[in-house]
């Protein structure tokens, strides 16, 4: 099936035009195409049409554009019920990108189309956000993979000609101590996995230059076999420098690292479930990191932006050059012409390697005739590496040369639209029971065990191997004041000559997704959200990043449309709509699918830095008052969870009661009326109290009795309900009445139960009066810090 | 006339802009300069008034953290940068740029002979990066730099390194280098005691607590403590928490004294 042609380089014609149903499986498997057979069948009917067989640099580009990765086959196909009837078509213009537009916010600058999603800032300034995912290569090497995953994002800011500003990781590990006499062969033990995932992404960080403000860590049995990896970076530019006007006969250049084998089939790597032999046989995909290159990248694309001397930049990421080429051709609804020996490479390669090779630290770059000289010096004062590889072209073709061979001659509309799939979801609600427990007796050990867990515990001594304030401009960090405490969001003030500053939070709540994936998706939308505002975040703009097993099990796939759904839902309820997002599918491993998660990163803005609300106690005899209801909603809690249960009443988000929470505190911080400010999440009233307080050299005391809530009459269940569009507030004494009088007026449930003391003890009673927590505030900050060891 | 200081950059560094605008906000025009250029001769030192290393990783650190920055100043311009030291030019190295000035032989002492390196910046104890804010002490009353800093004032920055260890080479103590005058900054607890190598309060595990040194005749300095992210109130770990601030941070006044120290004495 495969003839080498006598050249002086490697290059095969795979007879495609022969080929049956069985040899088309047998191409696509041997070539690592990771295709099926309808969609071998619709290559085989574009080469039949053409009268030709393809080369094998040919079908690996087919290969990596329709890649799951690139593609997104699953969130643009058609999903049929059993029935056959349709769920969902199309979810990502049907459910995500129609919110948006819907929505149609005028400071949304650029949505679900570029390298990173863009937002207005200033008037001068834009703000760029992206984040994603690096999974699977995270499995195979923790270190190398986490590092290339923050290398990747941090290139997509640079690909909408932003400058880097702010990193963001989001981790998800097995628990700790998990057995390891239970690891399946293959599978990596969580802690060896977190140890290699946390140096690479502050290696890659720090040597950079980026400040790592933003992040959570979730632990859970759901990730043992699939550690989860996001990483996200927040970029600023000046707007008239949002530069993409290629034309045709702009040359394309390469700049930055030479290629090498590594990366090879990193995007079909991605689109593939994980197996026992992963580590060997998909080795080469995963790629190597050199932070330095990137930070000569940085400074050179930022002079080329700043003189305005490229026409349009991407970077090189899943499906290096191929991908590249032929998406920025498409761009300009024009092509390109490519020749690949003049690249500059790490090692000999096949021509079908130097295509596709993901190696780190490149960047593709239009560049006008005129330009190139100038490029070409600003490239070399930084110590890179520079080829011109081509030249872009007015027609639709993507034509590639090795030593004036053609090689590839392919069309740029067919490389982009794989035939439609169609895929079965099943969503079959599991069928759990709410437990039933005697109300334990000690309180104070029941907050000191669910502070200590590692789900919730201090993350200090990771942050602190992340270098979170270099830039200068950190001005509300991840560690807050003397105790490290933790911030619900972080600010970066980007600007020298403006206070403004953007606003940095996430929501994360997989454990929901046991009970019921739509309600999941609500809560990380929300969290995220109430985090952002808590610190005096606003005009909040979100991003989705999905990490979901097998979409081609019914169930899995039943799962994401419910979470899809709600996004819509929640995204358009909130006014807040999705900038940039990426799924991750394929999370699979011998132990089973990923806990299916979705992460929400929220950016917003606050005019003034100075005006931010951190969370620490900040005087004593001040008021504290919780906005918001508690219901009887423990389901996927931390506190049943460490009772060994799971439950049935997993929280749900109700919009409206939610919103007047939000602006209420919105206007409270405005009018000068906030001290602190924490929102409730895992462990509800107990840890937000707790750390508020632990954050500080204060305590508190907290009367449960006045706590506004519906259906519950346990104080472990008052205390540690998890209820959604809640926030804890400490009040300046002389604004209390004014304070009130604003939660009144909007309609907002609160209640005042308790106050700052000067003892450092928290202190709580209970429903009926009696004391059910004393504990002193070293205790609760011991237990604490010291919960997560690693 | 403008005071013009030159911050040197290689790649990887990159705590050069908050340098600079720390410099612009003590009155001083910074100049960030490309390592190349200087070797090239393309710019000159000598029409700056103050040289500035700055922070990060230059060339990724490898052999040592500094040591191929220390070695491309070494071989092109060790004779015209140990001129530019002792005719009492400021010198400022912050954590990447003590590093080098280390491993350049110019800190800790510049008046010699001898170029190979008396001193090292060794991998932290704890052997992690550590980013966190540390309590200094100032010890030195002929260090230019300190001009604005009292003795008895604890002043706060945060270090970010995970070389920042210092140590000395054989034949050489502390306790001489302390009474020449030539350390300036000890970690110390909040209430200003000594840290007496107590974790996390010296953050590395350096001899004697020394945070930074500087050279004879008090015009170099070197330290692993970042005053360019300690030179508004707002980059305090705690702004939010403490209403009395306003203005500046304890960073901001080394960046003064530098400055001062050129006007009256330099210009």
């Amino acid at each position: 099936m495969y003839n080498k042609l006598p050249l002086p380089f490697e290059l095969y014609e795979v007879d495609i035009l022969k080929a049956s149903e069985e040899d088309l499986l047998k191409i696509s498997s041997e070539m690592g195409l990771n295709l099926n057979l309808n969609e071998m069948k619709a290559v085989k009917e574009f080469f039949v049409k053409r009268g030709r067989n393809p080369t094998d640099v040919e079908l690996q580009t087919i290969g990596q554009l329709w890649s799951e990765h690139c593609r997104h086959k699953v969130f643009k196909g058609l999903i049929v019920n059993d029935e056959g009837k349709i769920v969902a078509d199309n979810m990502l213009k049907n459910f995500i990108a129609r919110a948006t537009e819907e929505i149609n916010a005028p400071w949304v600058l650029s949505f679900l189309e570029d390298n990173a999603g863009i937002v207005d800032f200033t008037d001068e300034h834009a703000i760029a956000v992206k984040v994603e995912t690096h999974n699977h290569p995270s499995a195979i090497d923790p270190f190398g993979g986490a590092a290339t995953g923050i290398g990747g994002v941090i290139r997509d800011v640079l690909g909408v000609w932003a400058k880097p500003i702010a990193l963001i990781d989001v981790l998800c590990f097995g628990p700790l101590d998990y057995p390891y006499d239970k690891l399946p062969k293959g599978v990596k033990h969580p802690r060896y996995i977190m140890r290699g995932v946390v140096a690479g992404i502050g290696h890659y960080g720090n040597n950079f230059g980026t400040p790592t403000t933003t992040g959570a860590i979730c632990f859970d049995e759901g990730y043992v076999g699939n550690v989860v990896v996001y990483a996200g970076c927040v970029g600023i530019l000046p707007k008239p420098k949002y530069i993409r006007r290629v034309k045709p006969g702009d040359y394309i250049l390469v700049i930055g690292n030479k290629t090498g084998r590594d990366g090879i089939h990193g995007a079909t790597f991605a689109s593939a479930d994980l197996r026992e032999d992963s580590e060997v046989s998909s080795r080469p995909a995963v790629q190597i990191p050199d932070p330095i290159e990137e930070e000569k990248l940085k400074r050179a694309i930022l002079r080329i932006r700043d003189e305005e001397l490229g026409s349009g930049i991407t970077d090189l990421g899943g499906g290096g050059l191929a991908v590249a080429v032929v998406e920025m051709a498409d761009r300009i609804k024009g092509g390109a012409t490519v020749w690949l020996d003049k690249l500059h490479l790490r090692e000999k390669m096949s021509p079908w390697e130097i295509w596709i090779s993901e190696s780190q630290e490149r960047m593709l770059m239009g560049v006008p005739k005129d330009n190139l000289e100038k490029v070409l010096k600003i490239v070399n004062e930084e110590e890179l590496e520079c080829s011109v590889i081509g030249r872009f072209e007015d027609d639709n073709r993507v034509r590639v040369f090795f030593n004036d061979y053609l090689i590839v001659d392919l069309d740029v509309s067919f490389l982009l639209s794989p035939p439609k799939i169609v895929r079965k979801a099943r969503w079959i609600p599991p069928n759990y029971d709410e437990p039933s427990f005697p109300e334990p007796e000690n309180l104070n050990d029941e907050l000191l065990r669910v502070l200590s867990s590692p789900n919730i515990a201090s993350r200090e001594n990771i942050i602190r191997t992340y270098d979170h304030e270099v830039q200068g401009n950190t001005a509300l960090k991840p560690l807050h004041g003397e105790h490290g405490g933790p911030n619900d969001a972080s600010i970066v003030k980007p600007l020298d000559r403006s206070w403004k500053g953007v606003v940095i939070s996430v929501g994360l709540k997989p454990q929901y997704s046991k009970i019921d994936p739509y309600w999941m998706a609500a809560s990380s939308i929300e969290e995220a959200l109430r985090n952002n505002i808590a610190v005096g975040g606003r005009r909040i703009a979100i991003l989705d990043n999905f990490t979901w097993g097998n979409p081609e099990k019914p169930d899995r796939l039943g799962q994401l449309v419910e979470a899809v759904k709600a996004c819509y839902d929640f995204s358009k309820a909130f006014n807040t709509p999705f900038i940039s997002g990426k799924d991750s599918l394929y999370n699979e491993s011998p132990l089973g699918p990923v806990l299916p998660t979705l992460l929400i990163t929220a950016i917003g803005i606050i005019p003034d830095i100075r005006k931010a609300v951190s969370l620490d106690l900040k005087s004593p005899k001040n008021p504290l008052y919780l906005l918001g209801l508690t219901r009887l909603e423990l389901g996927a809690s931390e506190y049943y969870r460490l009772k060994g249960f799971i439950g049935k009443s997993v929280p749900k988000v109700y919009v409206n009661e939610s919103r007047k929470a939000m602006e209420c505190v919105t206007k409270a911080i405005d009018r000068g009326y906030v001290r602190a400010c924490h929102d409730l999440s895992e462990g509800g009233l107990g840890v937000a109290i707790a750390e508020m307080a632990l954050s500080s050299n204060y305590g508190a005391v907290v009367d449960l009795s006045r706590v506004r809530r519906e259906g519950v009459s346990r104080n472990d269940l008052v205390l540690f309900s998890e209820s959604n569009g809640r926030f804890l507030l400490e009040i300046e004494k002389k604004s209390a009445s004014e304070f009130e009088k604003l939660a009144r007026d909007l309609g907002c449930t609160y209640s005042k139960i308790g106050e700052v003391s000067s003892d450092g003890s928290l202190v709580v009673s209970g429903i009926n009066g009696e004391i059910v927590i004393d504990l002193p505030i070293s205790e609760i900050r011991r237990a604490w810090k010291e919960g997560l060891k690693w | 006339m403008v005071i013009r200081i030159l911050i040197l950059r290689a790649p990887g560094t990159n705590c050069d802009e908050e340098t600079a605008r720390a410099l612009r906000e003590v009155g001083a025009e910074a100049c960030i300069v490309h390592t190349n250029k200087l070797l090239s001769n393309e710019v000159d030192l000598f029409s700056y008034h103050g040289l500035v290393l700055p922070g990060g990783f230059s060339y990724g650190d490898r052999v040592r953290a500094g040591a191929i920055w220390a070695s491309k100043l070494k071989s092109r311009l060790m004779e015209k940068l140990m001129e530019y030291a002792l005719n009492g030019n400021p010198i400022l190295g912050i954590c990447n740029g003590f590093q080098a000035l280390i491993e350049l032989g110019v800190l800790p002492f510049t008046r010699r002979t001898d170029l190979n390196p008396k001193a090292a910046l060794a991998p932290n104890i704890s052997s992690k990066f550590e980013a966190r804010w540390v309590y200094l002490k100032c010890h030195s009353n002929t260090c230019i730099f300190t001009r604005y800093i009292d003795v008895n004032e604890v002043p706060r920055m945060p270090v970010a390194h995970s070389e920042g260890r210092f140590i000395l080479g054989e034949g050489l103590s502390g306790e001489e280098l302390s009474k020449r005058g030539q350390v300036v900054f000890k970690y110390v607890k909040a209430n200003g005691a000594p840290a007496n190598s107590e974790y996390p309060f010296n953050p590395n595990g350096s001899m004697f607590d020394i945070a930074g040194i500087c050279n004879e005749d008090g015009n170099v300095l070197g330290l692993m403590p970042h005053p360019e992210r300690a030179v508004y109130d707002w980059q305090l770990p705690d702004y939010t928490s403490v209403r009395r601030y306003s203005g500046h941070a304890d960073g901001w006044r080394i960046f003064k004294s530098m400055i001062e120290y050129i006007e009256e004495e330099i210009r």
